[in-house]
């Protein structure tokens, strides 16, 4: 006759060896399968969980359900025609797929310091404005998971806001696919930049109410501090990047050690939590918020005018009035959507600070119109691997907020 | 641009260690775009490079893993590897080539954990498998899968398996999508500019060696064969 004894000790690394000195106690260990469809797993994350009573002694992540061979796609079709298979990618924050995507693309032509100052601005906005739309979503959803409501319906009013300016920008709310090879589709239309700063004013406040939700609630506070602790040598052997990185204490932020665009002209600090557990992560995304806010002030008062897009007609498509009256430009327009631009062989790779973490792209060309293989290294499905190290010792209910506090997409890490 | 110049040096400086310590083994950087590739010539001491790099040069990152497949071209596949330093912020890339007939690689999860899921995805989706791996599962496609469908042999569409317990497994739709294709092929597939399927690479069209030449024209760098000498040009069809 198995009895139960109740195991009290905070520390999961302790609490997993006192299950093994119990284990006789127990009995046989039961196996959970967590997903690949559940609330809490955001996606389609299947956890496969082996329990000592309520504490996990082995968690087996299981991945690919959403696999679509993004890879393989690319190496099948112009670098152009690429563009709106990244806004799928991190279906939360396309916009900064998409900026991440043609940057890459630009430093294989070598153009990536020939872009219009307008347009670099125009991108880093859009790359901002992502990073808050994807925060705002994993804050929801942890606060969700953990059982507070309220906060998901809240972040979600601003997010909508975002989206109707996603609108306006690109025509489309979700899908946005607005960053051309060596520009954008289309500039900012007339009254998107008051329309935008009404909107910054307006998530301030609401970050800061989310902030008194959350920061101090008794039940919150409870279920995340001290959860999930990474330290950090951990979480850089295992290549974390991005808040989950900086959450345990690695101040590094690729808008400003690698700086690209436009970042190198602007003002803003880099958030650095002190403990690595769930809590942190979460303090971390409220301030990296207010930082976005910060930048893009700073990109709207200084948005310079001018053109949008590199003056080579070989790389962006040329005006349509000139395509149907000069041969020259037919020409250019012809060859780059039939055999897309011409890149040079060579291989590069660029990490843009994305939401989630370091969005890198490797593009390995042997010359032509599509790359021959085209690598994303995508931050999720890096930031997930660590899951397998971290769940054993911990409770089944934490295992919701810690893959809250993690905030990764699945459309990333599948690809 | 001005702060990043003296990264470069530091790269470079970094890089010109590793060559100083395995002399032979290890290529001269090669400079693209700023960027410092190193070729490593024999893939069984590549673990060796990397924990050089790790723990005399300060790479704690590991940022990334690639495979890459080289269809025709010998040896076959090639492992990339993209190191990074938190102390330095120098970023350094490894390359290293690895047979077909052997496909193996020494794993490099005893250096950073990191490269655990990255080596199970090169595994995969090429085929080439880490020796000294704690797990070398398949990671995105199911397990018992029969092909490796991210090389170059494999068909955009996909291929039809009898696995049990798979909701579809057929050919998709339209060849895998509407693509850049090039004229003269039979079907899609064989107007896909990459795609070959071994056992009917009579399907390997003119087209497609006459754009090579064209790159080739263009760039000054062949990557495979010129076009086939046609014997009869003024046959009329």
């Amino acid at each position: 006759m198995p009895t139960t004894q109740e195991v009290q000790i905070a520390e999961p690394a302790m609490r997993l060896a006192a299950t093994d000195q119990l284990e006789e106690l127990h009995g046989d260990k039961m196996v959970l399968n967590m997903g690949p469809s559940h609330p809490a797993t955001h996606g389609v994350l299947r956890i496969v969980l082996e329990l000592d009573g309520e504490i996990i002694t082995k968690a087996t992540p299981d991945i690919g359900y959403l696999h679509r061979g993004d890879e393989k796609i690319a190496e099948n079709m112009t670098y152009t025609q690429f563009i709106p298979y990244t806004d799928r990618l991190d279906y939360l924050a396309p916009l900064a797929n998409n900026v991440a995507y043609v940057f890459a693309v630009e430093k294989l032509l070598g153009i990536d310091i020939q872009l219009p100052a307008r347009c670099q601005f125009i991108r880093v906005i859009c790359a901002e404005l992502a990073r808050i739309s994807s925060h705002l979503l994993g804050l929801g959803s942890l606060a969700m998971d953990v059982g507070a409501m309220t906060v998901f319906l809240h972040t979600f009013t601003e997010r909508e806001k975002i989206y109707n300016l996603c609108e306006s920008l690109t025509g489309a709310r979700f899908t946005t696919t607005y960053t051309r090879i060596g520009g954008l589709s289309r500039d900012l239309p007339p009254g998107w930049v008051e329309q935008c700063r009404k909107f910054l004013t307006e998530v301030v406040t609401n970050i800061d109410e989310t902030e008194t939700f959350l920061s101090r609630n008794r039940i919150f506070v409870d279920r995340t501090q001290g959860v999930a602790v990474i330290p950090k040598e951990l979480a850089i052997d295992y290549g974390l990047t991005g808040p989950n990185l900086r959450g345990s204490g690695v101040e590094h932020d690729l808008r400003k050690t690698q700086p690209y665009l436009v970042y190198q002209e602007l003002d803003f600090d880099v958030p650095v939590g002190t403990a690595g557990d769930c809590y942190d992560r979460y303090v971390l995304r409220i301030e990296e918020m207010r930082q976005s806010v910060r930048i893009i002030h700073q990109c709207l008062d200084k948005l310079p005018s001018g053109p949008i897009n590199v003056p080579d007609t070989k790389i962006v498509l040329p005006a349509k009035e000139r395509v149907l009256t000069k041969m020259e430009e037919l020409i250019h327009h012809f060859i780059n959507v039939t055999q897309g631009i011409n890149a040079p062989p060579g291989e590069i790779y660029f990490g843009h600070e994305n939401p989630k973490g370091e969005l890198g792209f490797y593009i390995y060309s042997k010359g032509g119109g599509t790359p021959h293989r085209l690598k994303i290294r995508s931050p999720s499905f890096v930031n997930l691997s660590i899951l397998q190290r971290i769940l054993p010792g911990h409770m089944v209910s934490d295992v919701v907020a810690i893959l809250g506090s993690f905030d990764f997409v699945m459309g990333e890490c599948d690809r | 641009m001005t702060k990043a110049q003296p990264r470069t040096k530091q790269a470079a400086a970094l890089a010109a260690n590793v060559k100083a310590a395995f002399g032979e083994l290890v290529s001269e950087p090669v400079d693209f775009r700023g960027e410092l590739t190193i070729r490593v010539s024999d893939a069984e001491r590549i673990a060796e490079v990397c924990a050089f790099a790790k723990k005399e040069l300060g790479f704690d990152y590991l940022v990334d893993i690639t495979g890459l497949d080289n269809y025709g071209d010998d040896p076959r596949f090639t492992l990339v590897y993209h190191l990074y330093g938190y102390g330095h912020l120098c970023c350094l890339r490894l390359k290293t080539d690895v047979a077909e007939e052997k496909a193996e690689a020494p794993t490099v999860t005893t250096v950073w954990k990191t490269a655990d899921w990255h080596e199970r995805e090169i595994y995969d989706m090429l085929g080439v498998r880490f020796r000294g791996h704690p797990d070398l599962r398949r990671i995105l496609m199911w397990d018992g899968y029969p092909y490796f469908p991210l090389r170059k042999d494999f068909p955009l569409a996909g291929r039809p398996t009898e696995m049990p317990d798979v909701a579809f497994t057929e050919k998709s739709p339209m060849a895998g999508g509407p693509f850049v294709t090039i004229a003269g092929g039979k079907d899609t597939i064989a107007r896909e500019p990459r795609v070959r399927i071994p056992e009917t690479d009579a399907l390997e069209t003119n087209a497609r060696l006459e754009r090579r030449q064209d790159i080739k024209d263009a760039h000054g760098q062949a990557y495979g064969p010129g076009p086939i000498e046609k014997p009869n040009q003024g046959e009329k069809r």
